[in-house]
C-alpha cells in the first residue's frame, strides 16, 4: 500500500480520470471513514450523557472542573511552567552529549582503555536501576546538604542534576542500539579504505546511527519534560508545586487539570511528531 | 620475489571450518587473475585475506617482497595500497557521491577538497558519472552505484585492485557498464585479482584463471588452456554448470 502511493507521486501521469481501482478505494476509504465518525460520537455520547449520573459526579465537577478556578490560576501556572521549560532547557543538551560520551564509552575496544568500558557499563546500569525519583531525593538534597556556598547549595541545580544523570543513561543505551544497528559491511568498507577506527566511527558509524535513533530519543525527551515535575519534591517552585499552592489556597483540585492541559499541550504534539518520524523511517527501511 | 603479490600456503579458518585450505597464488605487477569457483569455495574469503580484512590463521602473503601478513603488523597501510570492491557498493548511504570518494583520501592521506577535486572530478568523468557527483547513493541505480564504490577505492591510488563479484547484484543491463570500467582499468596496466561468474569476461581479459574448490585452488592457468582444456575433473564438472 505505501510503497505503491509513494511510487504514484514519481510516476507522471494525467491526473484526470481515476482508475477503477482509484474509485473502488476512495468509496472503501468513505465507507470507513463514516463507520468510524458514528462509533466515536456514539461513544462520545454515552460518555457525556452516562457519566454525570454518577452518584459522585457534583462534587467530582465543583472540585475538578471549575471555572471560576480554572480562569483564575491558569496564568500563575502557565508562568510556573517557564521553570519546566528552562528545566528542560538546559538539562536536555547536557543530556544528549554526556548520553553519547557513554555510549562511546561503552563500546571501546583499546584494552588501555578498559576503564572507560567498565565505567560505561557501570553507569548506564546504575542509573538505569534507580527509580528517578531516587536519585533526586538522594543527589538534590544530599549534595546540598555539604553545605557549599550560594548558588552550589541551590536543590534546584542539583535535582536538575540527577535528571542529566538518569536520563544519559538511557539516552546512552539508545545511541548504542544504533551503533550496533549499522551493518557490518560499512565498518569493513571504512576499513579497506585504510580508515582508522576512530574516523571510521566518527565519520561513517555515528552519524548513520545517530539519524537512526532520533525517534527513540525524541520519546526520551518527551518522558524528560514530564519527569520535570518530580523535582517539585526537592524545591523549585514548577509547575506540579505550583498547583499544589493554587489547590491549599482555593481548596480546590481544578489547578491540578489546568496543569495537565499544559503538559498535553506540548506533549501530545511532540509524541505525534516522534511517531511520524518513526514510521517514515520504518516505511523507509523496508 | 618477482611477484607484485604473493601467498603462499595460506590458511583461514571460521570456527572449525576451513575455508582457505593452504593457498598459493601470485600475481603478477599489471596482471589480472580470475577467482572462478563455486558459492561457498572461499573466493570471497580470499580476496578479504589479502588485503587483510581477515586475518589469516597460516602462510605468508607477501606485497612487493614485504611480508604484509605478519601478526600485529598495522593493517592499515597495506589497506590503502590494496583496494577492494564489494559486491554489495557498501557505499556510505549519508554522504553524496562524491564525500563518499574524499572521505578516505582526506581523512588518510590529508589532502583537502580542493586538492582532490580535479583528481576526482576526473574519476568521475571518465566512468560517466560526471554529472552524478553531488547524488545520494539512494538517488543512483546500481550500476552507478558500484562505479561509484570502485572510483572510491580507485581515489587512494592503490597498486591492486581487489573485486568480489562486483556485478552479481546487477541486473543483466547495467553489467555492461561496470564491465567496461574494468576493460578500462586493465588497460591503465592496473593489478587487479577478480571473484567473478562471468566467465566470458574472464576469458575474454583475465590472464590467469584459478578455480577455486572447497579451499584449494585446484587447477590455474590461462583461460584459453583452463577453459577448453581441463585437466581436473571437478573443473570440468564446474565448467559444464556455468559456460
Ligand atoms: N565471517 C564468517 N564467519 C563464518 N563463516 C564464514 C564467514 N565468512 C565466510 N564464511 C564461510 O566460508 C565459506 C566460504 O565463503 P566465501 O564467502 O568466501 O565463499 P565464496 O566463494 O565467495 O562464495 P560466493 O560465490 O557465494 O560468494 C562459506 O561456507 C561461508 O559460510
Ligand atoms: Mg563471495
Amino acid at each position: 500500500m505505501e510503497e505503491t502511493s509513494l511510487q504514484k507521486d514519481s510516476v507522471e501521469r494525467p491526473a484526470a480520470t481515476p482508475t477503477r481501482r482509484e474509485v473502488y478505494e476512495a468509496e472503501v476509504r468513505r465507507r470507513s471513514n463514516r463507520i468510524a465518525l458514528i462509533s466515536v460520537v456514539s461513544v462520545a455520547l454515552a460518555i457525556v450523557v452516562l457519566v454525570p449520573l454518577a452518584p459522585g459526579w457534583e462534587a467530582v465537577q465543583r472540585s475538578f472542573f471549575n471555572g471560576r478556578v480554572f480562569v483564575e490560576t491558569f496564568p500563575g501556572l502557565l508562568e510556573a511552567f517557564l521553570m519546566n521549560v528552562m528545566i528542560f532547557a538546559w538539562s536536555a543538551p547536557l543530556i544528549a552529549i554526556t548520553g553519547l560520551v557513554i555510549a562511546l564509552c561503552r563500546d571501546t575496544r583499546a584494552p588501555a582503555l578498559f576503564p572507560l568500558r567498565l565505567f560505561g557499563i557501570a553507569y548506564t546500569d546504575i542509573f538505569r536501576g534507580l527509580p528517578v525519583v531516587l536519585v533526586i531525593y538522594i543527589i538534590g538534597f544530599g549534595v546540598p546538604g555539604l553545605g557549599l556556598p550560594r548558588p552550589w547549595n541551590s536543590p534546584y541545580i542539583w535535582g536538575t542534576l540527577a535528571l542529566v544523570l538518569v536520563y544519559s543513561a538511557y539516552v546512552a543505551e539508545v545511541i548504542r542500539s544504533g551503533i550496533d544497528s549499522i551493518h557490518q559491511s560499512q565498518r569493513s568498507a571504512a576499513a579497506s579504505l585504510g580508515l582508522s577506527d576512530q574516523d571510521t566511527m566518527r565519520y561513517v558509524v555515528l552519524p548513520q546511527a545517530i539519524r537512526n535513533v532520533v525517534p527513540a530519543n525524541m520519546n526520551l525527551f518527551i518522558a524528560l519534560q514530564k519527569d520535570v515535575a518530580l523535582l517539585s519534591f526537592i524545591g523549585p517552585v514548577e509547575i506540579f508545586r505550583q498547583a499544589g499552592v493554587y489547590k491549599s489556597l482555593y481548596a480546590n483540585f481544578t489547578p491540578y487539570v489546568g496543569a495537565a492541559l499544559i503538559f498535553l499541550a506540548l506533549t501530545i504534539p511532540a509524541t505525534r511528531y516522534a511517531d511520524y518520524l518513526m514510521n517514515k523511517q520504518n516505511r523507509a527501511r523496508t | 620475489m618477482t611477484a607484485k603479490l604473493s601467498l603462499r600456503g595460506v590458511r583461514k579458518r571460521f570456527d572449525y571450518h576451513e575455508v582457505c585450505k593452504g593457498i598459493d597464488l601470485d600475481v603478477a605487477e599489471g596482471e589480472m587473475v580470475c577467482l572462478i569457483g563455486a558459492s561457498g569455495s572461499g573466493k570471497s574469503t580470499l580476496l578479504r585475506c589479502m588485503n587483510l580484512l581477515e586475518p589469516i590463521d597460516d602462510g605468508e602473503i607477501w606485497l612487493d617482497g614485504k611480508d604484509i601478513s605478519e601478526p600485529g603488523l598495522d593493517p592499515q597501510p597495506v589497506r590503502q595500497q590494496i583496494g577492494i570492491v564489494f559486491q554489495s557498493y557498501n557505499l556510505f548511504p549519508h554522504m553524496t557521491a562524491v564525500e563518499n570518494v574524499m572521505l578516505a583520501p582526506r581523512r588518510v592521506r590529508g589532502l583537502s577538497r580542493d586538492d582532490l577535486r580535479p583528481r576526482v572530478t576526473q574519476l568521475f568523468t571518465r566512468f560517466g558519472l560526471g554529472d552524478r557527483m553531488e547524488h545520494y547513493p539512494d538517488q543512483l541505480s546500481g550500476g552507478q552505484q558500484q562505479r561509484v564504490a570502485i572510483i572510491r577505492a580507485l581515489a587512494m591510488e592503490p597498486q591492486i585492485m581487489l573485486f568480489d563479484e562486483i556485478t552479481s547484484a546487477l541486473d543483466p543491463e547495467l553489467v555492461g557498464e561496470v564491465l567496461d570500467v574494468l576493460r578500462d582499468l586493465r588497460k591503465q596496466g592496473m593489478t587487479m585479482v577478480l571473484a567473478t561468474h562471468e566467465m566470458g569476461f574472464a576469458r575474454e581479459l583475465a590472464d590467469k584463471v584459478c578455480f577455486l574448490d572447497a579451499g584449494r585452488i585446484l587447477e590455474q592457468g590461462p583461460p584459453k588452456v583452463l577453459f577448453s582444456q581441463p585437466r581436473e575433473k571437478r573443473t570440468k564438472a564446474f565448467l559444464s554448470r556455468v559456460l
